[in-house]
C-alpha cells in the first residue's frame, strides 16, 4: 500500500468549529449540522497550545474550518492569536458575516504583518441552484455577507464545488466572477473543488467504488509530494488527523501532539484517490 | 459509525514510539544534510540582486551603481529571462561585470529545454502571459547562453560581516517557492535557517523585496528584482546592499533608477504585450497577480 511521507509541515488546519454548523448541506463530506458533535469546537487555549507546537516545527500557514468557524465564540480571539504568528485563512459558509464582524476582521487583517484570507462557500450562481444544496435562503445570506466583506475592504475567495457540473466550466466561472464583481469586488477570486463521496455526499450521489483506491505505481515519478498530506496536518478537539478530509475516519487520526505525527501516512482510503486524480489541495 | 465507537477508535489511534525514539525522529525530520557548498568571501560590501527578466538597461545601471558603491562582489539570484526584450544582451553585461549567479527556475527551464517557466500558475490569463514571455525568451536565447545557464550552481554561500548567508532563488528548499513578506512567518524562516546551517539567507522569485531579522539573530531577505518594478506605482527597481558595519551585518534594499522608457520602446518594437509595457511605465503589475497573498494583493492596483 502506498505511503506518503511528511516532507515539511507547511499547513496546519484547525477543525475550529468542530462538526457543528448552522447549515446541513447535502454534499458535506463530514455531514456537519447543528446537531453533529463528532468533533467539538476548539478553545482559544487549545489553539494557543497548538500554535506553540507549530512554531517549533516551522509551520508556514494556518487554516480554520468546521463546521462553521464563526459559530465558535472565541473565533476572533483565535484569529488575533494566530495572526501574531503567521498567515491565516478561514473557510466559512458566509452566514455570520454581519457588518460589525467584517469591520473587526478588516481591523485584524490591517493590524497584522501577515495575511488574513477568507473563503466563502457557494454552490450555484442562483438561489435555485444553490439553496437545494446549502439550505433555503442561504444564497441571499451569502450574497449579503460577501457584500459586507467587500464594504470592509476584504476580498474573499468564493469556493464552489463541482456538485453542479456547470460550476466548473469556463462559463460557470465567468458567472461567479460576475456575481462577485456585482458585489463590489474589483479583483474577484474563485476556487473550485471536486466533491468527496463521504458523509452526506455519499448518501446524495453514491459512495466510492471498490476500484477507487491508490496503488504504489500511481505515484507520478515515484513521488506523492503533490498530495496535500505531504505537507499538512489537521488538529481537532480529539487529536491530530492527517488531513481535513479524513476527520470522520478513525484511521485518519495519527497522534495526539503534532510532533507525534511526522511519520508516513498510508493512502488507504478512497478519498485519497480523489485528491490524486483531481489534483486537489484544500489550500487556497 | 456511532459517535461513541468513533471516539474510542480515534482515541486508540496514534503511534507508540518511546519518547527517545520520538525525539530522534523529530530531530531527524528537522535536520537537513550539509550541502557541501563552499563559502565565498569574506566580504565587507556586496551587491545582491534577482530577476533580470531581460532588462539589460536595469542591469547596466545596477553594475554602475555597484561600482560606485565599491562593492567587492556582485551576485545575481537567477531568472535572467522572461518579460523584457533581447535576452542575449544580458549575458555580456553579466560577464563584463563579473557577476556570480545561481540558477532560477527560468535558467533551469531554458537549460533543460522545458516548455514552460515552471512558475506553476493556475489562472488561464496568467498562464497565457507566462507562455508568451517564456516563448519569446526561449526563441531569442542563444544555445551557448542556455548552456552557460545550465552550468551555474543552484545555490551559493557567502560570508559578509561575520555572517554566513545562503543564496537561493525561491527558497532554500524549492527553486519556485514564493516567499512573500505576509506569508513567510518568523518561526518558518527560523526552521529553514536551522535546517540549512547558515546565519540567514537571501532569495528573490516573487518580485517583492523585504528584510526580516529573526529572534535567533538570523537575517533573511528577499532582494526583489531589477527586471520590473515592485508593484508599488514607482518606475524604479531594487537590489540589496550588504555591508559589514560596527553593529554587524546590515542588509538594505535600495531603489535603482534606469532608462525605463528606452526599455518600453524596445519592448514595443519587439511586439511584447502592451500589458508588460504598462508595468514598466507605471510601476504596477498587470499580469501574474494570482500569486499575490491577500495583503500584497490589497496593496496592488490590479
Amino acid at each position: 500500500m502506498p505511503a506518503v511521507a511528511l516532507a515539511s509541515l507547511d499547513t496546519l488546519w484547525f477543525q475550529v468549529g468542530g462538526t457543528v454548523c448552522n447549515l446541513a448541506c447535502t454534499h458535506c463530506f463530514i455531514s456537519c449540522s447543528p446537531t453533529n458533535h463528532t468533533h467539538e469546537m476548539l478553545t482559544l487555549a487549545e489553539v494557543e497550545q497548538r500554535l506553540a507546537e507549530a512554531a517549533a516545527l516551522g509551520v508556514k500557514e494556518y487554516y480554520f474550518t468546521g463546521g462553521e468557524p464563526f459559530l465558535n465564540p472565541e473565533m476572533e480571539a483565535i484569529l488575533a492569536a494566530t495572526l501574531r504568528q503567521g498567515p491565516a485563512t478561514v473557510l466559512t459558509n458566509g452566514l455570520l458575516l454581519d457588518a460589525g464582524r467584517c469591520r473587526r476582521l478588516a481591523e485584524l487583517a490591517a493590524g497584522s504583518e501577515y495575511s488574513l484570507d477568507l473563503r466563502v462557500s457557494l454552490d450555484g450562481f442562483t438561489a435555485e441552484a444553490n439553496d437545494p444544496i446549502r439550505g433555503a435562503g442561504s444564497f441571499r445570506k451569502v450574497m449579503a455577507g460577501v457584500a459586507n466583506l467587500a464594504a470592509a475592504g476584504l476580498n474573499p475567495v468564493l469556493t464552489v464545488t463541482e456538485v453542479h457540473a456547470e460550476n466548473a466550466t469556463s462559463e460557470g466561472k465567468a458567472r461567479f466572477f460576475a456575481l462577485l464583481s456585482g458585489l463590489g469586488l474589483a479583483k474577484p477570486r474563485l476556487k473550485v473543488l471536486p466533491v468527496f463521496h463521504l458523509g452526506a455526499e455519499a448518501e446524495r450521489s453514491g459512495a466510492y467504488e471498490r476500484w477507487q483506491r491508490l496503488a504504489e505505481g500511481d505515484a507520478p515519478a515515484g513521488s506523492w509530494d503533490h498530495l496535500q498530506c505531504s505537507s499538512c496536518r489537521m488538529v481537532t478537539d480529539q487529536g491530530v488527523w492527517v488531513c481535513p478530509i479524513l476527520v470522520n475516519e478513525p484511521a485518519g487520526k495519527i497522534g495526539e501532539r503534532l510532533a507525534d505525527t511526522l511519520d508516513p501516512f498510508h493512502l488507504d482510503h478512497p478519498a485519497c484517490w480523489t485528491c490524486h486524480v483531481h489534483g486537489v489541495s484544500c489550500r487556497t | 459509525m456511532p459517535l461513541e465507537e468513533f471516539r474510542q477508535a480515534a482515541a486508540a489511534a496514534g503511534r507508540t514510539l518511546s519518547p527517545g525514539e520520538r525525539r530522534a525522529a523529530l530531530e531527524g525530520w528537522l535536520a537537513a544534510g550539509e550541502d557541501g557548498v563552499p563559502v565565498e568571501g569574506p566580504y565587507r560590501r556586496v551587491v545582491v540582486f534577482g530577476g533580470v527578466y531581460n532588462n539589460h538597461h536595469a542591469l547596466a545601471a545596477l553594475l554602475e551603481e555597484a561600482s560606485r558603491l565599491e562593492a567587492e562582489a556582485v551576485y545575481c539570484l537567477g531568472d535572467l529571462g522572461g518579460f523584457g526584450p533581447h535576452p542575449d544582451r544580458v549575458w555580456p553585461l553579466l560577464r563584463e561585470g563579473g557577476v556570480a549567479i545561481i540558477q532560477g527556475n527560468y535558467e533551469q527551464s531554458l537549460a533543460s529545454g522545458a516548455t514552460d517557466c515552471a512558475c506553476g500558475y493556475t489562472d488561464p490569463r496568467d498562464n497565457h502571459f507566462a507562455a508568451l514571455s517564456y516563448g519569446y525568451t526561449e526563441r531569442h536565447t542563444s544555445p551557448e547562453f542556455k548552456r552557460w545557464m545550465g552550468e551555474q550552481p543552484a545555490r551559493r554561500r557567502i560570508a559578509v560581516g561575520g555572517r554566513e548567508l545562503l543564496l537561493v532563488h525561491g527558497s532554500p528548499r524549492r527553486v519556485n517557492e514564493f516567499l512573500f513578506a505576509s506569508t513567510a512567518p518568523l518561526p518558518f524562516l527560523e526552521v529553514l535557517v536551522a535546517q540549512n546551517r547558515c546565519h540567514g539567507f537571501l532569495c528573490t522569485h516573487t518580485g517583492l523585496p523585504w528584510v526580516r531579522s529573526l529572534p535567533s539573530g538570523a537575517q533573511v531577505a528577499n532582494v526583489g528584482v531589477i527586471g520590473r518594478p515592485a508593484n508599488n506605482g514607482r518606475t524604479e527597481v531594487c537590489f540589496a546592499l550588504l555591508e559589514a558595519r560596527r553593529e554587524g551585518l546590515a542588509i538594505e534594499i535600495r531603489p535603482l533608477r534606469y532608462h525605463f522608457e528606452a526599455l518600453a520602446a524596445e519592448m514595443r518594437a519587439e511586439e511584447l504585450p502592451e500589458e508588460f509595457v504598462a508595468t514598466v511605465r507605471t510601476g504596477w503589475w498587470t499580469t501574474c497577480l494570482e500569486i499575490l497573498p491577500p495583503k500584497e494583493r490589497a496593496a496592488s492596483r490590479y
